[in-house]
Parts: structure tokens; sequence; C-alpha cells
């Protein structure tokens, strides 16, 4: 019996640091197309699926994919179901007293959508209906710069906030631009424009990690280095977009 | 893991006026509910086989399928009909606010028409073959007897009905109303504190549900203070 114990605790040892080295658990929201979604057989993909599994490759690590809702992602990374977020997410100042974040790898700017003709601009947005995702810097844009002048609905998921765009209830969506460019290609974009100039917000998309997981950090910020250097990162790039997004 | 009551303290006022949208959405909810409970719970006792298998669709359907998909139903997936938003029910419809009364009216309606059902058909049959030797007329038996007997005899299964309603009006939050619920998730989503505005919230609900069970309570013994006479 003792013998067992002790050769138990023994190939724990030896198997723990070695499982934690080989696979990297990464939380994602798969309700954010181009980005990240769930196609109908339900895998991953998109983007942020394509660059996170290049990363590994490139760190010779297993990725293994936790999908979770995106107002809950930040806390289910402080909770350790996962031990990093690719997910689109932009590094902000708020997030970063929570969570440390990796090198950029894509820069967002924040576009305007409104029904095609409609007589809406920047300038006069006082009293419009304006729909973001909740928890997002799109949403954080709308509160900052418009406050209480317009009306603000607040979505789970970009996706039903475009449903609601369509169906009228709300006037402008605020949203990355790379997501907003992707919807006007698809069917449901048609009857719809972008307007105004997109709002630079300096904002760059990150990874991230759990404060002072340093070793994973310099990790990721190597690997996406090497991929951008090789290539690879160019070529995940003319999948998704026809510009360049870093 | 440090609690930070400084913040529940800090977002108790918004958390507080979020309870007050759910407070209302659930008041005006009971009370169409109600509407729609009486005409179906009678409906599903009557003597027509039209009227018994209509409202017992009804019924199958809202108890059948959860409140989230109906919820969604009204919310997206009216609104993707042109016809609808062409219609003069749009102006309502557009709003979350009128969606969430709709689907909650009509969820709580379905399980107070059989709570009524039930209630009913447990009252006594003597007492309904008494009101018969008097001679009354089936209209003014219902009025008399059978009706205000199945509403003492459905109450505190009613009570346990606007508890679960309480509890399902937090989908409200996915149709953007800024409910207790919605009003939490927003505020998470800018402290990302989910242990200290979570467990806020939940008191909130335990308090809103304390108060109705008080009440419900009372309401049932005034109801049955009858009985008591007698027994005493």
């Amino acid at each position: 019996m003792r013998k067992i114990a002790i050769a138990l605790a023994a190939s724990l040892a030896l198997a723990g640091p070695a499982l934690a080295a080989d696979k990297v658990r990464i939380g994602t929201e798969g309700a954010y197309p181009p980005f990240n979604q769930i196609d109908a057989s339900g895998k991953l993909i998109g983007f942020d699926i394509d660059i996170a599994n290049a990363l590994c490759a490139e760190m010779k690590v297993t990725c293994e994919f936790v999908t979770q809702d995106w107002d809950g992602i930040i806390p289910g990374l402080l909770a350790k179901k996962y031990d990093a977020i690719i997910a689109s997410m932009s590094i902000t100042d708020e997030r970063k007293q929570k969570v440390d974040f990796t090198d950029r790898y894509y820069s967002n700017s924040l576009s305007f959508i409104r029904k095609k003709g409609a007589s809406i601009e920047q300038a006069n947005l006082k009293g419009k209906t304006l729909g973001a995702q909740r928890a997002t810097i799109a949403a954080e844009h709308i509160e900052k710069m418009y406050g209480k002048n317009v009306d603000v609905k607040l979505y789970d998921t970009q996706e039903n906030a475009f449903l609601d765009l369509e169906a009228g209830r709300i006037d402008v969506m605020v949203v990355d631009f790379g997501v907003g460019y992707n919807w006007l290609n698809s069917d449901a974009g048609k009857g719809f424009e972008f307007f105004g100039k997109n709002a630079d917000v300096g904002d760059h998309i990150g990874i991230a990690i759990r404060k002072g997981d340093k070793e994973l950090a310099d990790k990721f910020n190597a690997a996406i280095k090497a991929i951008r250097a090789s290539g690879v990162y160019s070529k995940i790039n003319a999948k998704y977009f026809p510009f360049d997004i870093y | 893991m440090s609690f930070d009551l400084g913040l529940v303290i800090e977002y108790f006022p918004r958390l507080l006026s979020g309870a007050g949208l759910t407070v209302e959405l659930i008041a005006i909810s009971s009370l169409v509910g109600i509407c729609i409970a009486v005409p179906v719970g009678l409906m599903r006792v009557s003597a027509s086989p039209t009227l018994r298998n209509l409202s017992l669709a009804y019924v199958f359907f809202f108890r059948g399928t959860p409140l989230l998909i109906q919820i969604f139903l009204v919310y997206y997936g009216l609104s993707q009909f042109e016809a609808v938003r062409n219609s003069v029910l749009w102006p309502f419809l557009r709003q979350p606010y009128w969606c969430a009364i709709v689907a909650f009216a009509l969820n709580t309606g379905a399980y107070t028409a059989e709570i009524l059902r039930g209630a009913m058909q447990a009252v006594p049959r003597g007492e309904i073959e008494a009101a018969r030797a008097f001679g009354m007329s089936t209209a003014l038996l219902f009025r008399r007897v059978i009706l205000p007997r199945a509403v003492r005899i459905g109450w505190p299964a009613y009570g346990n009905e606007v508890i679960f309603m309480i509890k399902g009006s937090a989908l409200a939050s996915t149709i953007t109303l800024l409910d207790l619920t919605g009003m939490a998730r927003t505020i998470i989503a800018k402290t990302y504190a989910p242990v200290e505005i979570f467990l806020a919230a939940g008191l909130i609900y335990l308090a809103i549900v304390f108060v109705l069970t008080r009440a419900f309570r009372r309401i049932e013994a005034r109801l049955n203070r009858y009985l008591l006479h007698e027994s005493a």
C-alpha cells in the first residue's frame, strides 16, 4: 500500500509539471465572427482560433479551447478555467488591473454602422439608439463619448446586437471594424453601411493571462514575433481580410 | 480573492433600481397572466372539446418549452417578420420591456391556468351538488361556489408560481433590459467583481421573495379565516 502511494506520488510529481507545460487551455467566446465562432459542425473557427493554433504550434504545446460567454470571460480566467484568453480582447487599463496582457496580435478601430441612406451622422447622434455588445470597448466608448445623450442598448453577444440592428430596434451599431466589415459583407448586412470616421481609440488586441504569469506571456510574445516573421501571420490575415490588421 | 465591500456599497443604488424594474415586470406580467389564466382555466374544464383542446395546446406549449426560448421567440423571432415590423403592434414589440411582459405573461398564464384547473376540479362534489340543489345556474355556480373555492385551494400553489417567475425574470437581462440581473451583469462588465455583485444581487432577490412569501401567507390566512372560525 505504502509502496503504491509513493509510486503514485512520484509519478504525479513527474507528470504534473510536464502536463502543465504541454497543454495550454485557451478561453474564447465562440460568438464573434469572423474572429471566433462555432461552425455548423460545432467546431471553433476564426481568426483568433487560427492565430492561437499557430502560436501553440510555434510554442510546441497543444492548445485546448474552452468556450465562455463574453461577460464572464475574465472571471473565468481568474478562476483558472483556462490559462489565456484569445478572443479579440482589447488591452485596456481597466482590464490591466485584473489581468496581464501579451503584446498585441492585431489592432482595431471602432466602426459605426447605419441603415443604408439613413440620415444619421456622428455629429447628430443625440436621441438615437446606439447598440453594442456588453463589456466591450465599443460599449465603453459609447458611454464615454455620448453618455446620457443617447439611448444605449447592450447585448450578450454581437450576433444578437446585429439581429436588433436588422429589426430596426437600434439606429446605430458601434462595433469592432473587422467584425463590422465581415457582417456588412454577409447576406444579413446587405441593407447597411459604414458611416462617418472610425473611432481610433488606440485599440490593441492582446492575449490576456493571469497576473504574474510571466513565463506564459514571454512564450506568447516570442511566438507572436516568430509567426509575424515567418509569414504564417500574413497568411492567416489574408484568409479573413484583404487589408493588414496588425 | 479578497471581498470588496466598498464595491457593493458603491453600486447598491444601481442594483436597487434594477430590482425596481424586476418588481415592475413581475407585477404587470402577473396581472396580465391572471387575466389569461381565468378564461383558459375555464376552457380547460369546459364541456366543449374545441375549447378544451385549444386551451390544452396553449398550456402544453408554454409549459413544455423553456422560458428563455419563449423570450427569444417574442423578442428576436417576431422582429424577423416584415409584417410584424409594419404592424400597429411594432411600437410595443420594438421595446424589450413589452416583449418581456408578453413572454412572462403568456408563460405564467399557462401555469396559473393549470393551477386553477386543478383547484376547480378539487372543489368537493358535495358543495357543487348542494349549489345545484338550490337551483343555481352554471354561471352562478362558478361565480359563487367553484371559483371562490378554487382560489382558496390553489392559492399556495400560485404563491409558488410567482416565486418561480421572479427567478425566471432574470432572463429579461438577455434582451437588453437592465433588471436586477441585467444591472448586475453590466456592473460586473466594468468591475470584474462577479462574487461581490452577484452576491449582492442574490440577497436582493432573497429579500423580494421573503416579502412576497409573507404577503402570500397573510392573504392565505385571510382567505381561509372562515375555516378557523369553524374549528375554534
